[in-house]
């Protein structure tokens, strides 16, 4: 059945599949799963929040990202941010983005989006009375919070956060569209020289089902060992 | 001076639903006093007024002559210097017994680690729970829990206490302990107003008992007036179902 196929082409291409492209991936998953989760949680207290503006406009931008594909805003990001910078900085040329900070840029604000929403979750699921016991003991709102409050929506919601990144895992590839090599790129490359497509599209898809796979398995290991004793 | 005093408060929930109607009255230093009332009536929202947990419309508070309202009043530095308990102890379930002893005083009185651990290991033996320090507040019974929360708030050395139906979230066997530790407490000098329908308690320890229905002060009287023939039918009521057992 196999015949016609040369499974050697992955062989050969290993390295840079992995050293050049499943780097490019797991570095951009990591840092935008983090700046995600900052930039959202600090969307979900503006949102939380009694200033009604800062709620406006946290649920503004909120319901905007969730509101578009991923791939357009790829897109409108990796011709845009130039623009941007140009004008920020005045220069006289577009400003040149590498192809890292404009992916990083894009899925951090797109993620923060949904990790605002998770994380607007987890803030909600602390008994009020947390925040009572810790404004009666003199703390401050920024203390309540970053003592009290966080630490345990995070715990709370650590499974459901980490299951989002695998999801930002599998979108990262989506940077095809911008020719960069992250892990599907770089299989496509290899596919596109050799011919081989077919070898190397289902190579790539048998990485992110096996790596996706294990990690949500970890997640669930990991649930019941960080869950709090009440 | 009334190391506590509440003029004339008034809350609404809404332009509709008033829950507390005028209330006056007033703690003196060392004093204790218990709030009892049917369900509803207001007194956990009022005791919850006093540290400003809960914002009223009218009347003022005083704590220690500093008034609540004020807009130039430090709360936080308010609150660290009353102690609160609540119904459901609300212990901080990720930190340990020691660091939920610990946090405030080195985060609002800005004691060091040392000191604030010895402070805290004094009062954990104070409530009979030094062995259990090192644990999670999900590993202790809800009497130990509440005993820890007496001890939390103890840390912060307020200079008066307020206690939220601190032992109706418990099981009658583990109401003793709490109280014991309440009592002796009380029995130190410690300014303390009680919201608890424990009238053994009220009996031991207390000096005044204020009667509360439907947001109003009905009765304000010393202990043994109070016990001895309330005024009021509603009181009479109260007291005959609470103590018919």
């Amino acid at each position: 059945m196999f015949s016609g196929f040369d499974f050697d082409v992955i062989w050969r291409s290993l390295p840079y599949l992995f050293w050049d492209g499943m780097s490019f991936t797991l570095m951009l998953t990591a840092l935008s799963a983090l700046g995600g989760l900052v930039l959202g949680t600090l969307l979900a207290l503006m949102r939380l929040s009694n200033m009604r503006v800062l709620g406006a406009i946290a649920t503004g931008y909120v319901n905007l990202m969730r509101s578009l594909p991923l791939v357009l805003v790829i897109f409108w990001f990796y011709f845009l941010v130039p623009y941007l910078g140009q004008m920020i900085t005045g220069s006289e040329r577009p400003l040149v983005v590498g192809a890292f900070s404009s992916a990083l840029i894009t899925f951090t604000l797109f993620e923060a989006a949904y990790f605002s929403e998770i994380m607007r979750a987890g803030i909600q699921s602390i008994p009020k009375g947390q925040v009572s016991a810790g404004y009666a003991l003199g703390l401050t709102y920024r203390q309540v919070t970053g003592y009290i409050v966080l630490p345990q929506a995070l715990r709370n919601m650590l499974p459901v956060i980490l299951t989002q990144t695998i999801v930002l895992f599998q979108d990262t590839s989506l940077v095809y569209v911008l020719s960069i090599t992250d892990f599907l790129g770089a299989a496509s490359k290899v596919a596109q020289r050799d011919g081989r497509l077919i070898e190397m599209y289902l190579f790539a898809a048998l990485v992110y089902f096996l790596i996706s796979f294990a990690a949500s398995r970890l997640v669930r290991a990991l649930q019941a060992k960080t869950a709090i004793i009440r | 001076m009334p190391m506590i005093d509440i003029q004339a408060v008034s809350k609404w929930y809404g332009p509709q639903f008033q829950v507390l109607k005028d209330c006056t009255t007033a703690v003196e230093k060392g004093e204790v006093v218990v709030v009892c009332g049917p369900s509803g009536s207001g007194k956990s929202t009022l005791i919850k007024c006093v540290n400003a947990l809960e914002p009223f419309q009218s009347g003022a508070i005083h704590v220690d002559g500093i008034n609540l309202q004020d807009p130039s009043t430090n709360l936080p530095k308010l609150r660290a210097r009353i102690g609160m308990v609540f119904q459901h102890f609300e212990l901080f379930p990720h930190l340990k017994i020691t660091e939920n002893l610990c946090l405030a005083q080195e985060k609002v009185l800005g004691r060091s680690r040392d000191e604030a651990m010895t402070k805290a290991m004094a009062l954990l033996e104070r409530v009979g729970l030094k062995d259990h320090s090192h644990k999670f507040p999900g590993q202790l019974s809800g009497g130990q829990q509440q005993r820890v929360a007496i001890a939390r708030a103890l840390a912060m050395d307020p200079i008066a206490m307020l206690f939220d139906e601190p032992t109706s979230a418990l099981d009658p066997e583990m109401i003793t302990e709490v109280l014991d530790v309440m009592v002796e407490l009380a029995r130190e000098g410690m300014t303390m107003m009680v919201v608890t329908h424990e009238m053994g308690f009220a009996r031991k320890v207390a000096h005044r008992v204020i009667f509360m229905d439907k947001g109003e002060i009905i009765e304000d009287r010393p202990k043994e007036e109070f016990f001895g023939t309330p005024r009021s039918e509603r009181a009479q009521v109260f007291l005959s179902k609470i103590l018919a057992h």
